[in-house]
């Protein structure tokens, strides 16, 4: 029985993590081709991340912020490949009727709030959401992804004082891939234990491999479990990777091929395969069967992006006030 | 009708608004133990309690993206800053986030807070606390701006702007907490995009918000002496703008003079003015003239920091430079 639930579980965590991976993949191809302009980040490399903490939430009740890195995190928040695709695209049937583009996926009524491209700016959006849940008595938290980078703005220090001294439902999640664009985070942390930053509120905090899926999962199960029942703010470090430079656009010289390689070996997806044959839960013929399923999604929305209408130039006006 | 202050008159519309919708929340430096910097507050706590009635830190990026963030998630925020000098701290969460959460979601979100405090020149308070910061909070789509100019006007504009389903702005004055005025017992509101012709005039048409109504005020009755009768427009609500009753009044007066506190480059008062200029160009008798702050940070002194802002006299003196009589 525990050996079937495992089971399901590490399956539904692969295939996310794997349409995340390929949707990615395509969107750096569609960057190629020009269908996709602009700024695009992508979360190849972290997928273990967003997949394992948005697994132990509840979407009904909870709620995910993150940065301009967000096509992982709005998949993982069940978002479909479609409309997502089409908002790369700049088309009208985009999540964000082509507004918002890469940086900014938003979907209010699955209660992922963004797709925000100021560093650090939406840290305190998290806080307000989780007074606002607070409030409501709707027994939800906040969860708020954040970089390296983002560690440093005025707003995470501003925002985890208050999420402290008011008990906001708040999970601060930082997702140290290790590099703020071409900054190495050793370069510019004053100090590099990132829990400590949490701590140094008085918020229980924590740190976690942040490339297996597994472990994610359990420390965050654990975290949410507590904070629902204590009512109280979290923080979680997840140490990560990003496999491809920090945009579209930067190649990233500044790391070494031998630090690539070892962060290779620790791909989220491979482990997590491994692991999986190892424990008899799939074979190579099975994975290859959730791989083309997979990429069938991502095609299909390749398709509905490259179908879909762009928007009208009237919408230029649109959307602008309640 | 009842006599009370500018500060009794936000209080009683924040009170009658948090009474009647259980999600609106008032948030801000000194907000509740202390009964707000400028006591517009008092009371509320020990009526609403601290879930409600919210003292944060010193920290107005984090307390305004808080406020924000509960808007995205359904409450009513009203954010007090203590004064808009404080408010530059805040400027990215304003910009960045209230103003554009709308346009980049495509629609999904609305953002319904209510930015309030002390803008515009007090006393004694040199560069860095006396500043008329209007235009930068124009300037921005996404955001709706509101600066009244009576205890009346005030309290129906800020209930209107906490009923308002997108962040408002509002402006207020350290110098007009005090103000006295009469203010209707029974419940109204005021809209967004309507201008209040303050005094009715044929000769010019003087065109201001917030503080300096009164100088206009003021100055009309001076002209008025000899014969020059200003038609003074409050026009209260500064995005949107009522523009048809300006165009009105200066097609009928065929002379305009506008008034801000702001400093002249890119200002709600050189906008106004474009916008005359470019709608009513046929009907003009004269220039257009900009009565506003000086280009320069304000001065501690107060000869100098008189010499700094719009007065009545500065008011009368333009007027007399383009109407002839
Ligand atoms: C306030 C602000 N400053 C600078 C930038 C430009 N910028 C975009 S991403 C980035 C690096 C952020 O790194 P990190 O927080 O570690 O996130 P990651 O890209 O690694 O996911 C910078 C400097 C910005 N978007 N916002
Ligand atoms: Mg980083």
């Amino acid at each position: 029985m525990q050996d079937t639930e495992n089971k399901t579980l590490q399956i539904r965590l692969l295939k996310r993590m794997l349409l995340i991976r390929r949707f990615e993949e395509a969107a750096a191809r569609m960057y190629g081709l020009r269908k996709i302009g602009g700024f695009c980040h992508l979360y190849i490399g972290q997928e273990a991340a967003a997949v394992g903490v948005i697994e132990t939430l509840d979407m009904k009740k909870d709620y995910v912020l993150t940065a301009y890195r967000d096509h992982g995190t709005a998949i993982a928040c069940g978002m479909e490949c479609g409309p997502l695709m089409a908002e790369l695209y700049g088309k009208e049937s985009g999540c964000s009727r082509g507004k918002g583009g890469s940086m900014h996926f938003f979907d209010r009524k699955r209660h992922f709030f963004g797709g925000n491209g100021i560093v650090g700016a939406h840290i305190p959006l998290a806080a307000g959401v989780g007074m606002a849940v607070r409030h409501r008595k709707s027994g939800g938290c906040a969860v708020c992804f954040f970089g390296d980078g983002a560690i440093h703005q005025g707003s995470f220090h501003e925002t985890l004082n208050m999420a402290k001294i008011w008990n906001l439902p708040v999970l601060y999640i930082c997702e140290n891939n290790r590099y703020g664009m071409g900054t190495d985070y050793r370069r510019v942390s004053s100090v590099t234990d990132f829990k400590a930053a949490g701590a140094s509120y008085g918020i229980e905090s924590f740190s976690a491999n942040g490339m297996d899926v597994l472990e994610v999962c359990g420390i965050t199960a654990g975290i949410i479990k507590k904070m629902r029942s204590e009512n109280t703010p979290a923080f979680l470090e997840l140490k990560t990777y990003r496999y491809k430079g920090h945009s579209m656009s930067d190649p990233a010289r500044y790391r070494s091929r031998e630090e690539l390689d070892h962060f290779r070996d620790q791909d989220p997806i491979v482990m997590l395969r491994a692991s999986m044959e190892k424990d008899g839960y799939i074979n190579e013929e099975q994975f290859k069967k959730i791989d083309a399923e997979v990429k069938k999604v991502v095609d299909d929305s390749l398709a509905f992006a490259e179908e879909s209408a762009q928007p009208s130039p009237g919408s230029l006006y649109e959307d602008i006030l309640a | 009708m009842a006599v009370i202050t500018f500060r009794e008159a936000l209080r009683q519309a924040i009170d009658e608004e948090m009474e009647r919708d259980g999600d609106v929340i008032i948030l801000g430096e000194e907000v509740a133990q202390y009964n707000g910097a400028y006591k517009v507050t008092q009371g509320l706590l020990e009526k609403y309690g601290e879930k409600r009635v919210i003292d944060t830190p010193i920290s107005e990026e984090g307390f305004t993206g808080i406020g924000i963030g509960a808007a995205m998630a359904g409450l009513r925020p009203v954010v007090e800053w203590m004064t808009f000098n404080f408010s530059l701290q805040a400027l990215d969460q304003v910009y960045n986030n209230a103003a554009k959460m709308r346009y980049m979601s495509g629609g999904q979100f609305s953002v319904p807070v209510v930015f309030r405090g002390p803008n515009g020149p007090a006393e004694f308070l040199a560069a860095q606390h006396s500043q008329a910061l209007q235009s930068i909070y124009c300037h921005c789509p996404g955001l709706l701006v509101m600066a009244p100019s009576t205890p009346a006007d005030a309290k129906g504009m800020l209930k209107t702007a906490i009923r308002n389903n997108n962040p408002v702005v509002f402006l207020e004055s350290e110098l007009m907490y005090g103000l006295r005025g009469e203010v209707p017992e029974k419940e109204y509101l005021i809209p967004f995009g309507s201008a209040d012709i303050k005094r009715y005039g044929t000769d010019v048409t003087i065109i201001t918000f917030s503080k300096p109504v009164k100088m206009a005020l003021d100055a009309a009755t001076e002209l008025s002496k000899n014969g020059i009768e200003a038609e003074v427009i409050d026009l209260r609500s500064l995005r949107p703008l009522d523009e048809q009753t300006i165009y009105n009044s200066v097609k009928k007066t065929n002379r305009c003079v506008v008034v801000d506190e702001a400093w002249p480059y890119a200002s709600v008062g050189s906008h106004v003015a474009f916008l005359v200029s470019s709608i009513c160009f046929d009907y003009m008798d004269a220039p257009i003239q900009l009565v506003c702050g000086e280009d320069v940070p304000m001065p501690y002194n107060h000869e100098l920091e008189l010499a700094a802002q719009p007065s009545a006299a500065k008011i009368v003196e333009a007027v007399r430079g383009i109407v002839s009589n």
